[in-house]
């Protein structure tokens, strides 16, 4: 079977500083994978080393087999890797129908058509009211996103990732900032992605984690310190000393 | 009001399509504008070289307003594709070509080309940088076109330009009437493409890009061969602007390269607003009908007068201002009002 994700002896320096030390993840299809550690554990610069934003001192990242170390970002959106960010990354002036549309006709190639009005492709439509309804969106779709509640804004961070119909998703920390009341919704859309994407969830919130993962990796000093499944971690004293522990305190 | 797009009736899909389609229809104050346009071609004949180059300021103030409304990129050297493109007007006209359209063809050509290249620069880089690159770039033309006086005339300018009738039949007059109905008519047909590309997919990549280059990467837009893109065209449509001023003026000499040419064009947007393709037309009429009137009262000082007004502007925000207009007009005319919101 090949793996949907994988990394190989994954290495990145800055100067003397080794922010992600040897890691090699294996991620099959469909699979709900979470990726918890400490604060400076090296997840943000993980983040940045699958989706192209840095390049690695050293090692392989293989996206369903193929080498994509190389690759810039956009292009490895093309072929199916996306994320979404800990902190909104939305365009305030579009609305919800807009920034959808963006993503998906990009994917259909059509991004770069300056000759036809948005919205005369009917395949476009369908699928980003598809993508829309999904997230529950389309009541909220005319109007400017940066006009929205916050758990709207998170969801339609979600939707314009998913619109890029990702094989791999990474969603780093999905209902961060969420207020109680909107935070639900968050968790289902999140329990609700397709279940042929692969999902990798960066998180501190322990309580999502163990709700939505079905296997962790934690991550401390840039290293995986161990992997496994949820009870696994649970119990693993190690973790509980490294993080768990810590944030109980 | 009607609301097209919360009817309740229709599905998700149609009022997403009627949403998209109610963004780009064409509203009655356009229309109005166009009309009033060109009927200003059979009056105040006086006053038509006027027109004319409020219409270039506008075509020109256009251009900037893609670049910097639309894809978030500023620049300070603007004048460097105007200039361009007048001097390749220029030049033509001198040696023996002075047919007015394919003129500006071969102006949009050279002002593209070196759009082009130059937008790699402008790639990289904040906006500080950005400005400084652009405005490098237009100082480097401006030096250049000082140094080659055999083929620019320096800094005496380019002397025996003949330029032709437009279509072979219209000669610019004295008046300028030819030279405002042709460059009012280039600025529509521009105008024409740009309401469509604006609103196109590609028109909306260049919005997400301004609004936020590292999303637009995130969700697979290629963010930099847009802004090449929209660069080059920017620019090709600033050396039409540029050849226009040339054909009907008769005339290029360094001032088409000078700074404040950059400079008065991102005034005008500033006036009229960005990201909104009918700002630079609104900021260039104006900005040159208040640099007219103000002359004309006091010659001396006009300049005092218009930075007086653009510092009063930025103080109080053109969006009050735009409110406050939208209310008066409101209790002026009701009927008027209520056509705007049902848009």
């Amino acid at each position: 079977m090949t793996l949907a994700l994988e990394t190989r002896g994954l290495m990145k320096s800055f100067g003397g500083l080794i922010a992600t030390n040897d890691v090699s993840l294996q991620l099959p299809k469909g699979a709900r994978h979470a990726l918890i550690g400490p604060n400076g554990a090296g997840k943000t610069t993980l983040i940045n080393l699958l989706t192209g934003v840095l390049t690695p001192t050293s090692g392989e990242i293989l996206l369903d087999g193929r080498d994509i170390g190389s690759l810039g970002v956009e292009q490895r959106v093309r072929l199916g890797l996306t994320r979404t960010f800990q902190i909104n990354q939305l365009f305030g002036d579009l609305t919800p129908i807009e920034t959808v549309a963006l993503a998906v006709s990009e994917r259909q190639g059509r991004g770069g058509d300056w000759w036809r009005r948005v919205g005369t492709k009917g395949a476009v439509l369908d699928e980003l009211v598809e993508v829309l309804d999904r997230f529950d969106l389309t009541d909220r779709m005319t109007e400017q996103t940066r006009l929205l509640p916050y758990g709207k804004q998170r969801l339609l961070e979600i939707a314009v990732a998913l619109a890029t119909r990702p094989r791999v998703l990474l969603l780093d920390e999905p209902a961060a900032g969420v207020p109680e009341g909107e935070r639900e919704e968050i968790l289902e859309a999140v329990a609700d992605l397709p279940k042929d994407v692969t999902v990798v969830l960066i998180e501190h919130d322990m309580d999502l984690v163990f709700r939505f993962a079905e296997s962790i990796s934690v991550l401390v000093a840039g290293a995986v310190l161990t992997e496994g499944t949820v009870e696994q971690i649970k119990s693993d004293p190690r973790v509980k000393a490294v993080y768990l522990g810590e944030s109980e305190a | 009001m009607t609301d097209t797009t919360a009817s309740p009736t229709l599905t998700p899909v149609d009022r997403a399509r009627r949403f998209l389609a109610a963004e780009a229809r064409w509203s009655w104050l356009e229309i109005v504008f166009w009309i009033v346009a060109f009927a200003l071609a059979f009056g105040f004949r006086s006053n038509h070289l006027l027109f004319a180059e409020i219409a270039i300021l506008a075509l020109f103030a256009v251009s900037l307003d893609l670049i910097l409304g639309y894809a978030g990129i500023v620049s300070l050297g603007h004048a460097a594709f105007f200039g361009l493109g007048a001097y390749t007007v220029g030049i033509m006209a001198r040696s023996g070509w002075g047919d007015p359209l394919t003129g500006l063809v071969a102006a949009a050509v050279t002002a593209g080309i070196l759009g082009f290249v130059t937008s790699f620069l402008v790639l990289r880089g904040t906006d500080l940088t950005r400005l400084m690159i652009t405005l490098g770039v237009a100082s480097l033309l401006h030096e250049t076109a000082n140094k080659l006086d055999w083929l620019t005339g320096g800094a005496d300018g380019l002397q025996g330009m003949m330029v032709g009738p437009v279509l072979g039949r219209f000669s610019f007059d004295l008046y300028g009437t030819t030279a405002y109905v042709y460059a009012l008519s280039v600025l529509f047909v521009v105008v024409l493409g740009l309401r469509v590309l604006v609103h196109s997919p590609f028109g909306h990549t260049l919005r997400a890009i301004r609004d936020n280059p590292l999303r637009a990467r995130a969700i697979g837009i290629p963010v930099a061969r847009r802004l090449i893109a929209a660069y080059t065209l920017a620019a090709m449509i600033a050396g039409i602007a540029g050849a226009l001023l040339a054909q009907t003026s008769g005339f290029a000499s360094l001032d088409v390269l000078e700074f404040h040419r950059s400079a008065d064009v991102m005034l005008v947007l500033v006036i009229g607003g960005s990201g909104r393709l009918y700002g630079g037309i609104l900021g260039a009429i104006v900005f040159r009908l208040a640099q007219d009137g103000i002359a004309t009262l006091t010659p001396q000082y006009w300049q005092f007068w218009i930075g007086l007004g653009l510092v009063a502007l930025v103080l109080a925000g053109r969006d009050r201002l735009e409110t406050a207009g939208r209310r008066l007009v409101a209790r002026a005319l009701p009927w008027l009002a209520a056509k705007e919101t049902t848009r």
